[in-house]
C-alpha cells in the first residue's frame, strides 16, 4: 500500500515533467492553429518549418558552432586537464578556480562580461564571438569530464610509457591520450549538447544576422505561439533522446569492460549537475 | 612536457574569464565623463531606488517561493527514489534527467501552450464543468515556469546523498508509521542536509538570475532582476548600471553560498573565487 | 667476478622535506640478481627510480657501464622496470602491451610477432594474445608486465615489490620463476622487496636500507650470519636483542655475566647490543648455567618449539629448539662464543 503510494507519487512527478512535452510533441501534428482544438493530423508544420529560411540558416549555425566550438573545448581542455592533473599547490588551486568560475557564475554574468570584452576589442558581434563564448563556456565541462579519468590512472602509465622507450609526446599520443579517450569523449558530447543548448550567452554574444535556434524560438516565442516550433521540438527531442542513448549505451559498454566501474548514474548526474546554468 | 599543455587553457582563460570579470568590475564602479571615465559609486546608488529594490525584492521573493515549492515537492520524490519502491533505479533516474536534455526554452514554452486561454488545460477544464484556469503572465506562471525548470535539481544532489545512505532506514523513515517520523528527524533528513544544501543552491541561484522565464511567462510584466540587466545591456545601453546590478548579484549569491556552506558544516565547500 | 654495470657513488636524493636517500654507494654487477631489503619509507623505491631514470639525484652521480647517466632520460637508458601496480595499459590487449616498447622502436611486423610469440612463451601466456588485460589474474597481469619490460632486452631489470599484491602461494612460484628467468636471461636484476624471507631466498646480494642510508650489503649468508648492526639483525630474524657492555676483545657482559665471545675491535666498556639468534640458545640445566630463567610460554610450531624464558633480571629470550620443558619449569641457557653477535649500537639519525 505505502510501496503503492510512493510509486503513484513518482508517476505524479513524471506526468508533471513529460506532460508539457508530450503536449507539445502531439500538436505538432495537429492541422489547426488553436492549440485547444484537435483539427486532424497533418504534417504541415514539419514542411512549413523546412521551408523556413530563417529557422533552416539558424539549425546551420547551431550545429556549425555546436560542432566547432565542442572539438576546439575539448582539445584545449584536454590538454588542460592533463596540465592541471600534474601541477600542485597554489597554481593548481588557482587554475580549478578559475575553472569553476563560469560553471559557477550565473549565466547571465558570463554573458555580459563577453559582451562588453567583443565590444570593448572592436570584435564585430556575429559568428566569431559565438564561437568565442561557446568555446569559453565549454572548456570547464570538458576538464570537468577529463580530469576524473586522469585521477583514475595508474600514476605509473605515463613513466611505463617513457621506461619502453616513448618520448614524452609518445607516451601523451600513445598512452595517456588513449586510456582517458572515455573521458575525452564525454567532454565532447556534453559540450556539443551544451553549445546547442545555450541561450542566454549566445543572446548577448551574437551580432546582426547571426542566429542560433534558442535565440530564433526566443524571438518566436515572444510573439506567442507557433505551431512550427512545436514541430521543431519534436525534432530535437527526438535527437536527444537518440543522443543520450548512444552515450548510455557507449557507457553501458564501457562498465561491461570494467574500465571505469559503475558509475553510470552518478556520471549523469554530474553532467546534468554541469547543465544548471541553463536560466 | 605535461606542464606546458596549459599554455593555450592558462591564455584562454585569462582572456575571456578574467578580463571580461575586470571590465565588469570597472564598468560597475567607473560613469562616463566628457573625457574617459571617473570612479563613482553613483550606478550602485541608483540600485538603491526604490523601483529598482521592488525588483531585486521580486526576484528574491518569487527565487524563494519556485524554492520552498521545489523543495517539498522534490524532497519526498529522491526519498522514494532512493528506497525500495522501485527495482530499476536508474531507468527511474534517466527518466527524472531526460526531460533536462530538451532544449530550456523549449520547455519554457511548452507552458504557453498548456496555460493559455484557449490552451490545453483550459479546454480540459471547460470540458469537465470546471471554471477556466487564468494565470499565464502572472506571477503564478513565473513560479511554476521556475518549479518546471528546475525541479530535478533539488531532486538529483537529493537522492545522490540518500542513496548512500541504507536503505533499510530510508524506508522505516517512509513507512507513514509511528515511530517514522523520529527516524526521518533524528537519522536521514540531517544526512541528507549537504544534498538539501546543494539542491537548494542549485534551484535558488538560477531562479534567481533567469531572464527568460520571467519574459515568455510573465509576458515581459514581471521584470526581474535578470532582465533589469538584459535592459540595461540590449535596450538602454547603460553598462555601468548593467554591471553594477550583475555585481550585486554576484555578491548575493556569494552570500548565499556562504550561508548554505555554513548550514553544510565542513562537509566540503565550494572553492569560488 | 664479473664487470660493475650499475655504480651509484654518493647519491643523494631530497624531496621538498624529506631526505629519501642520504648519500647511497652501490655497485651493481652484471648478472646478479641484488634485492633492496628495507621497511617501508627506507628508500628503496627511490632507489629504483633514480636508476629507471624517473628522478635525478640531488647530489652524487649514478655510472651506467662506467658513463654518467645521472640526467639522461628513462627512454634513453637500456634499463627496463617492473612497476608495483604493474601500470599495464588498459586500451591495448596482452600481444599489444607487451609489443609496445618494440613498437616505438620501429621494428618490422615479423622481428615483433616473433619476439613477443617468444616472450609470451617464456611468461606461459600462450594463447592470451588478443586478452583484454583486465580481464587477467593478478598473477597473470605480473607475468604480462616482466614479458613487457624483458622483451626489450634490457641490460638491467627494475622490479618494485612485483609480488607484493600476489597471494602466498603464487608468489612462491613467482619467485621461482623470476629467479630461473634471471639465471636463464643472463640479465642483471635490481628486486625491491620489504620482505626478508624473499630478499634471502631469491638474491645473490642483498642491500639492506633504512632511513635513506644502507645498513649493510652482503650475500644471504653474511647478512643472517653476520649482520653489521642490531637493525639489521632485528629486520632480518626474529633475534634476541639486548644491551651488553664489551669488556675488552672477546669478552662482553650481559645478562649479568661475562661471555667469552669472537668479536673485537670496540672500545674498552663500550656499550654494545648483543644479538643471539633464538635457534642458538640451548636449554641446559639451571645449575651450570650462566643465564637462568623461567618458561613463560611454549608454541609448538611445526617443527620446533618457541619459547619465551623469563630471566630474574627481566630480559625475556626467545628460544627455539626441538625440546621444550612446559611452563614454570626453571631452566638454563647455553650458548657458544660464536654465536654471539656484537654489534655497534646504531647511532641516531
Ligand atoms: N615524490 C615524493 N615526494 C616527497 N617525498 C617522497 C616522494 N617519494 C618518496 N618520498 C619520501 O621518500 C622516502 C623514501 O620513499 P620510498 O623510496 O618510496 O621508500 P620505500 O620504497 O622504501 O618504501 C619516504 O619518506 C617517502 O615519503
Ligand atoms: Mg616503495
Amino acid at each position: 500500500m505505502v510501496r503503492f503510494l510512493k510509486r503513484s507519487y513518482i508517476y505524479l512527478v513524471f506526468a508533471f515533467l513529460y506532460m508539457p512535452i508530450a503536449v507539445l510533441m502531439v500538436y505538432s501534428f495537429n492541422d489547426s492553429r488553436s492549440r485547444g482544438v484537435w483539427g486532424g493530423f497533418t504534417l504541415r508544420w514539419y514542411v512549413e518549418l523546412f521551408q523556413d529560411r530563417t529557422i533552416m540558416s539558424s539549425l546551420y549555425s547551431t550545429m556549425f558552432i555546436g560542432v566547432t566550438s565542442a572539438i576546439i573545448a575539448t582539445i584545449i581542455g584536454t590538454l588542460a586537464a592533463i596540465g592541471i592533473h600534474n601541477s600542485r599547490g597554489i597554481q593548481k588551486r588557482l587554475i580549478m578556480n578559475i575553472t569553476y568560475l563560469p560553471v559557477l557564475n550565473p549565466e547571465i554574468v558570463t554573458a555580459i562580461s563577453l559582451m562588453i570584452l567583443f565590444v570593448f576589442a572592436n570584435v564585430r558581434l556575429g559568428y566569431l564571438t559565438l564561437l568565442l563564448a561557446h568555446i569559453t563556456f565549454n572548456i570547464p565541462y570538458v576538464i570537468l569530464s577529463v580530469l576524473p579519468k586522469l585521477r583514475q590512472l595508474n600514476k605509473h602509465l605515463y613513466e611505463a610509457a617513457l621506461d619502453l622507450g616513448s618520448t614524452p609526446v609518445q607516451a601523451l599520443w600513445k598512452v595517456i591520450i588513449p586510456e582517458i579517450m572515455p573521458g575525452i569523449i564525454t567532454g565532447l558530447l556534453l559540450a556539443f549538447t551544451l553549445s546547442i543548448d545555450d541561450f542566454v550567452i549566445s543572446f548577448f554574444t551574437t551580432g546582426s544576422g547571426v542566429s542560433t535556434l534558442s535565440i530564433t524560438i526566443y524571438s518566436m516565442a515572444r510573439r506567442g505561439i507557433n505551431p512550427k516550433i512545436n514541430a521543431l521540438s519534436t525534432i530535437m527531442f527526438t535527437f536527444v533522446l537518440l543522443l543520450l542513448i548512444v552515450v548510455n549505451v557507449r557507457q553501458a559498454r564501457e562498465e561491461k569492460k570494467g574500465r571505469n566501474g559503475r558509475h553510470g548514474s552518478k556520471k549523469q548526474i554530474r553532467s546534468f549537475d554541469a547543465k544548471f546554468g541553463d536560466a | 612536457m605535461k606542464r606546458s599543455s596549459l599554455f593555450p587553457y592558462v591564455i584562454w582563460m585569462t582572456l575571456f574569464i578574467v578580463v571580461p570579470m575586470f571590465l565588469v568590475l570597472y564598468y560597475a564602479f567607473t560613469v562616463p565623463t566628457d573625457t574617459g571615465a571617473t570612479w563613482s559609486l553613483e550606478n550602485f546608488h541608483r540600485f538603491f531606488e526604490p523601483i529598482y529594490l521592488r525588483v531585486l525584492g521580486r526576484s528574491l521573493r518569487l527565487a524563494v517561493i519556485s524554492t520552498v515549492i521545489c523543495f517539498v515537492i522534490g524532497y519526498p520524490a529522491a526519498m522514494v527514489m532512493a528506497g525500495n519502491a522501485f527495482s530499476r533505479k536508474n531507468v527511474i533516474l534517466l527518466l527524472f534527467v531526460v526531460p533536462m536534455w530538451m532544449n530550456f526554452l523549449l520547455r519554457t514554452y511548452a507552458w504557453l501552450t498548456l496555460l493559455e486561454r484557449n490552451g490545453v488545460i483550459n479546454v480540459l477544464l471547460t470540458s469537465l464543468r470546471l471554471p477556466r484556469l487564468n494565470i499565464l503572465y502572472t506571477e503564478s506562471a513565473v513560479v511554476l515556469g521556475m518549479v518546471y525548470n528546475f525541479l530535478p535539481f533539488m531532486v538529483l544532489p537529493i537522492y545522490s546523498v540518500l542513496s548512500k545512505i541504507d536503505k533499510g532506514v530510508i524506508e522505516a523513515a517512509g513507512d507513514l508509521g509511528a515511530n517514522s517520523f523520529r527516524v526521518f528527524t533524528k537519522v536521514v533528513f540531517p544526512l541528507s542536509l549537504p544534498g538539501v544544501v546543494s539542491g537548494v543552491t542549485m534551484v535558488f541561484m538560477p531562479a534567481l538570475t533567469t531572464f527568460v522565464i520571467s519574459r515568455l511567462l510573465g509576458g515581459g510584466q514581471f521584470t526581474l532582476i535578470g532582465n533589469l540587466i538584459e535592459q540595461q545591456f540590449l535596450v538602454v545601453g547603460d553598462w555601468g548600471f548593467g554591471s553594477a546590478i550583475s555585481v550585486v548579484m554576484i555578491v548575493l549569491i556569494l552570500l548565499s553560498m556562504a550561508i548554505m556552506s555554513f548550514f553544510e558544516g565542513e562537509e566540503k565547500s565550494v572553492a569560488l573565487w | 667476478m664479473s664487470e660493475i654495470i650499475v655504480d651509484l657513488k654518493s647519491v643523494s636524493k631530497v624531496y621538498d622535506e624529506t631526505v629519501a636517500l642520504d648519500g647511497i654507494n652501490l655497485y651493481i654487477r652484471k648478472n646478479e640478481f641484488v634485492t633492496l631489503l628495507g621497511p617501508s619509507g627506507c628508500g628503496k623505491t627511490t632507489t629504483l627510480r633514480l636508476i629507471g631514470g624517473f628522478e635525478q639525484p640531488t647530489e652524487g652521480k649514478i655510472l651506467f657501464e662506467g658513463k654518467d647517466i645521472s640526467t639522461l632520460p628513462p627512454y634513453k637508458r637500456r634499463v627496463n622496470t617492473v612497476f608495483q601496480r604493474y601500470a599495464l595499459f588498459s586500451h591495448l590487449d596482452v600481444f599489444e602491451n607487451i609489443a609496445f616498447g618494440l613498437r616505438i622502436k620501429k621494428l618490422s611486423e615479423k622481428v615483433i610477432q616473433e619476439k613477443v610469440g617468444k616472450m609470451l612463451e617464456q611468461v606461459n601466456l600462450t594463447g592470451f594474445e588478443k586478452r583484454d588485460v583486465n580481464s587477467l589474474s593478478g598473477g597473470q597481469q605480473q607475468r604480462v608486465a616482466i614479458a613487457r619490460a624483458l622483451v626489450n632486452e634490457p641490460e638491467v631489470l627494475l622490479l618494485d615489490e612485483p609480488l607484493a599484491a600476489l597471494d602466498l602461494k603464487l608468489r612462491r612460484e613467482m619467485q621461482h620463476e623470476l629467479k630461473s628467468m634471471q639465471k636463464q636471461l643472463g640479465i642483471t636484476f635490481v628486486f625491491v622487496t620489504h620482505d626478508q624471507e624473499e630478499a634471502l631466498s631469491m638474491s645473490d646480494t642483498v642491500v639492506v636500507m633504512k632511513d635513506g642510508r644502507i645498513q649493510q650489503i652482503g650475500t644471504p649468508v653474511d647478512i643472517y650470519n653476520e649482520p653489521t648492526n642490531s637493525f639489521v639483525a632485528d629486520f632480518i630474524g626474529e633475534s634476541n636483542i639486548v644491551d651488553g657492555i664489551m669488556r675488552k676483545d672477546f669478552l662482553v657482559d650481559f645478562g649479568g655475566s661475562s661471555f667469552d665471545c669472537v668479536d673485537k675491535g670496540f672500545g674498552a666498556d663500550e656499550p654494545v647490543d648483543v644479538v643471539i639468534r633464538p635457534e642458538d640458545l640451548v636449554l641446559i640445566p639451571a645449575e651450570n648455567a650462566k643465564l637462568t630463567g623461567t618458561v613463560s610460554s611454549v608454541t609448538f610450531l611445526g617443527v620446533h618449539y618457541e619459547m619465551l624464558v623469563e630471566a630474574d633480571d627481566g630480559i625475556s629470550w626467545l628460544v627455539h629448539s626441538t625440546l621444550m620443558e612446559p611452563v614454570g619449569t626453571r631452566v638454563g641457557l647455553g650458548l657458544e662464543p660464536m654465536d654471539i653477535h656484537i654489534m655497534r649500537k646504531v647511532s641516531a639519525g
